[in-house]
This record gives C-alpha cells, sequence and structure tokens, in this order.
C-alpha cells in the first residue's frame, strides 16, 4: 500500500468514529436547559442541607420526588444570595408561582413500578448509589432527550462500550438487574414491572 | 435466571372461592377492571374477544325444571404452581412464575401476541388486546397509576393485583419490613366481593383462611388432574358443583360478559 493510500485510509477511519461517537449522538439527542440553574452544591454545601430535606419519603413510604415550589419559596421569597440564577428563578416562578418545568433524568417508562423506600431503608442505599454526584453538581447537567424515545440519555447507567463511569451507577435496567442479582432478589419480571 | 429467595419469607399466594356464597353479581368483574386499566370494550369486541380478568360463568346441573340448579364460578388465572402451560408454551420468555410469591406474571411488553398461551390453559384465563385500549374523553383520569395499561397485539391475565403488591411492600418496606402485613395486600375481587365469598392469602402459611379452606373436604380445584397445581381453591357443599371441575361444562351466557 503506498503512503497516500495508508493516508486516505487511516483518514477514512478517523472520519467514520467522528460521525459514529461524535456527529451521531448530535443528531439523535437534543439538547435541552433545565429551566433554573439550580446548584446543589449551594444546598448541600454552604447551606448544609440534606438530600432528604427536600426529596423525603412520604409515611407511607411514597416519595415527593422534586419538591414542589412552595417548599423552595419557604426560603427563597427573597432572594438569599447574589446568584442571577436565584434572581431569575424568584422572578419567573416563585412570584407568579409557576412550577418550573423541570426535566427528569431519571424519569422511567410507565411499566415500571420503582419505590424509592426499600431502596433507602431496607437495602440502605446512598442517594449516590444511583444518582451519582447529582448532590454536589454546581449546575445542572444539559438534559440530552432521546429524539426517539424521549428518554433523558443521562441516565448515569453503562455507556455503550460497557465501561462504568467513575461513579460506578445506573438506572437503566441492566443496572438494577445486577444489583438485584447480586444480592439475591431477582425473583420475576413483576418485581419492578407492573 | 431467577435467583432464590433471600430476606423475603417466601409466600405462596391464592384463593379460595365459595362458589355457594356466590350470587353472580358481577362486582367483582367491575373491581378487576378499574383497578386493572382495562379499558371499556370496544365496539368490536364479542364473548370471545373481550378483556375480562375475572369472569363469572353461570353453570347449572343440565337438568330441567324443576330439577334445575345454577351455580355462579368467578374464573380467573388460576396461578399453576407447577407445570404451568403457559409459562412452558410462551417463546418469549414474557411469562415467569414468581417463586417468592407463586404469582403467575405475564410481561406486555415481551409478549409478541402468537397466544400460544391462550392455547395452552385449560382455563381460558388469557386474553389478547384486539384493539388498542381506549378511555372515554375524561375517564383516563380514573386510571390506576399502579398498573401500566397494555397495547393491542398483547396477551393479559390476572395477576392478584400486582399494583397493590407493590403498594404493600412499599408500606412495609417505609416501616423497614420485608415482610407484608396481610391487611394491606388484598386484590380488588376480594375486596369487592360483597358476600365474602372470594377470600385471599398465603396458602403455605396455615394460620390463614384460605390455607384452612383449601384443606376442607368441599374444597376443590378447577381441572386438578391436569396436576398443575392451580392455586385458586373452589368450595362447594353440593357434589354436582364439584365435579364440573373434572368435566367443565362452563357454557357462556348468551349475553356477552364483554370486559
Amino acid at each position: 500500500m503506498t503512503f497516500r493510500g495508508t493516508l486516505l485510509f487511516a483518514g477514512g477511519v478517523l472520519a467514520s468514529l467522528g460521525l459514529g461517537w461524535i456527529a451521531f449522538p448530535h443528531a439523535i439527542y437534543t439538547s435541552r436547559q433545565q429551566p433554573v440553574e439550580f446548584s446543589h452544591k449551594i444546598h448541600t454545601g454552604s447551606a448544609g442541607m440534606q438530600c432528604e430535606d427536600c426529596h423525603a419519603l412520604r409515611e407511607d413510604g411514597s416519595y415527593v420526588g422534586i419538591p414542589p415550589l412552595e417548599q423552595c419559596a419557604g426560603c427563597h421569597t427573597e432572594p438569599t444570595g447574589q446568584t442571577a440564577a436565584e434572581k431569575n428563578f424568584i422572578e419567573k416562578y416563585v412570584t407568579p408561582n409557576r412550577e418550573p418545568p423541570w426535566l427528569v433524568n431519571a424519569r422511567q417508562p410507565e411499566n415500571v413500578w420503582f419505590s424509592h423506600t426499600p431502596h433507602v431503608r431496607l437495602a440502605k442505599l446512598t442517594c449516590a448509589r444511583c444518582h451519582g454526584d447529582q448532590g454536589t453538581l454546581d449546575k445542572p447537567r444539559v438534559y440530552q432527550e432521546d429524539r426517539i424515545s424521549g428518554y433523558s440519555r443521562d441516565i448515569w447507567g453503562k455507556p455503550v462500550a460497557n465501561v462504568k463511569g467513575p461513579t460506578q451507577t445506573g438506572m437503566k435496567m441492566d443496572d438494577c438487574i445486577e444489583c438485584h442479582r447480586a444480592a439475591g432478589l431477582e425473583h420475576s419480571c413483576l418485581d419492578c414491572h407492573k | 435466571m431467577i435467583s432464590e429467595n433471600k430476606g423475603n419469607k417466601k409466600a405462596r399466594y391464592g384463593m379460595s372461592i365459595d362458589v355457594d356464597r356466590c350470587t353472580g353479581c358481577g362486582g367483582c368483574m367491575v373491581a378487576c377492571a378499574s383497578e386493572n386499566n382495562v379499558a371499556p370494550a370496544n365496539p368490536g369486541a364479542n364473548d370471545r374477544k373481550g378483556l375480562t380478568w375475572i369472569r363469572v360463568f353461570k353453570v347449572d346441573n343440565g337438568q330441567e325444571y324443576p330439577n334445575k340448579r345454577s351455580v355462579f364460578v368467578p374464573m380467573m388465572c388460576q396461578q399453576c404452581g407447577e407445570e404451568t402451560p403457559c409459562y412452558l408454551a410462551c417463546p418469549q420468555q414474557a411469562v415467569d412464575v414468581d417463586p417468592s410469591t407463586g404469582i403467575v406474571g405475564q410481561m406486555p411488553e415481551r409478549c409478541l401476541g402468537c397466544r400460544y398461551c391462550m392455547a395452552a390453559c385449560p382455563y381460558h384465563a388469557r386474553y389478547f388486546n384486539w384493539w388498542d385500549p381506549v378511555w372515554p374523553a375524561g375517564m383516563e383520569k380514573t386510571m390506576n397509576p399502579d398498573v401500566a395499561p397494555r397495547m393491542r397485539g398483547v396477551v393479559e391475565k390476572c395477576n392478584f393485583c400486582h399494583g397493590r403488591w407493590h403498594a404493600a411492600r412499599q408500606k412495609a418496606a417505609a416501616s423497614g419490613n420485608r415482610v407484608l402485613d396481610p391487611a394491606d395486600y388484598v386484590p380488588a375481587c376480594v375486596e369487592a366481593c360483597p358476600t365474602g365469598a372470594i377470600r385471599f392469602g398465603d396458602l403455605s402459611d396455615a394460620s390463614t383462611e384460605v390455607a384452612r379452606n383449601s384443606k376442607t373436604p368441599d374444597s376443590f380445584r378447577m381441572l386438578e388432574k391436569l396436576g398443575t397445581e392451580p392455586k385458586i381453591y373452589y368450595m362447594s357443599k353440593r357434589q354436582w358443583v364439584k365435579e364440573i371441575a373434572e368435566a367443565p361444562k362452563l357454557t357462556p351466557q348468551k349475553e356477552p360478559a364483554r370486559g
């Protein structure tokens, strides 16, 4: 093979990889910003809050999810800091009393019956076990929505190359099964499906 | 694929149905459909194509007046414990038997709609979605969030109100328990039955009413000779009723019982 041929071949390989790894994800995911540039880092850091202060379990075991606006408004009717994000949040949502349209990365399909309670109370999992470093992020990640399925790309689990990220977390079905199987708690599809 | 049980007490959920108490009101059928998001019947649905996870059949002793006697028999998935026919027939692994509860589960997302399971089921307890479910405007607000609706082209059936099992399990977990409180897990048909004909509980626990009922001489199971070990126990004091279980003449009513 000539030098020119080798160069062309290598260029072709690089171009294909670039298409597959960089261009294709842009084609199948649309990127959307969260309505509020919410900082978990400030809330769990200098404000000294725990995850459960906002993301609580109710007495019957159900989970409140993202707290309602009124809970945020409990502290944020007036700006408590200097950030533009907070000012923006108060002007756009708290004052007109409008719920921010949060984009939920962890949203599961409708045939999944997931309850936080057994995972937190019985299995004693930490939030970060499945949600990764969400609780320490300074600003929310860009929400990448799959154009076909409508679900978030960022459900943390194993990437395509089957190598786990640094957080060792995941919310895909395989990740659930892996943990359930290791714990000897895998009985039936209906364990988690409905 | 299915790992051994750990932590949870192994249960074997079952029912006892006292057919002598059943008045044939059909309350269980209504409760079942609303609990499990079974949409109102499609206009094209007939006796064969409706969705009725539980269905009350009227059976008689085959004699003429004045000796004619009738009985109402609620039929649903019999939750076969051995050689479960649908489980064995399914080419998609869309059916499984949960070793921790004994419940035969159906996964509509895996189902390809071949209906081998329906052919295999000796009890005609499985139903095929011939149409996509449609709720009249406004009625979709009454849907149960704990049960996922099914789509056209898949099979569905009774799973002992699995959404309620999930809710009961969640409630138990909230107080740090792995074992469910029996009062928290009661299927809709059992709750709705005005005469208390249908009872539900853990057959492996000798103290439950269903376990005691299953051992009475009045108790029988449908097509017991097949050896599928169903977990629905019927009860009657009348001999001819017990005989229908072995040679069923369950002819549906003229009026179509549409789901």
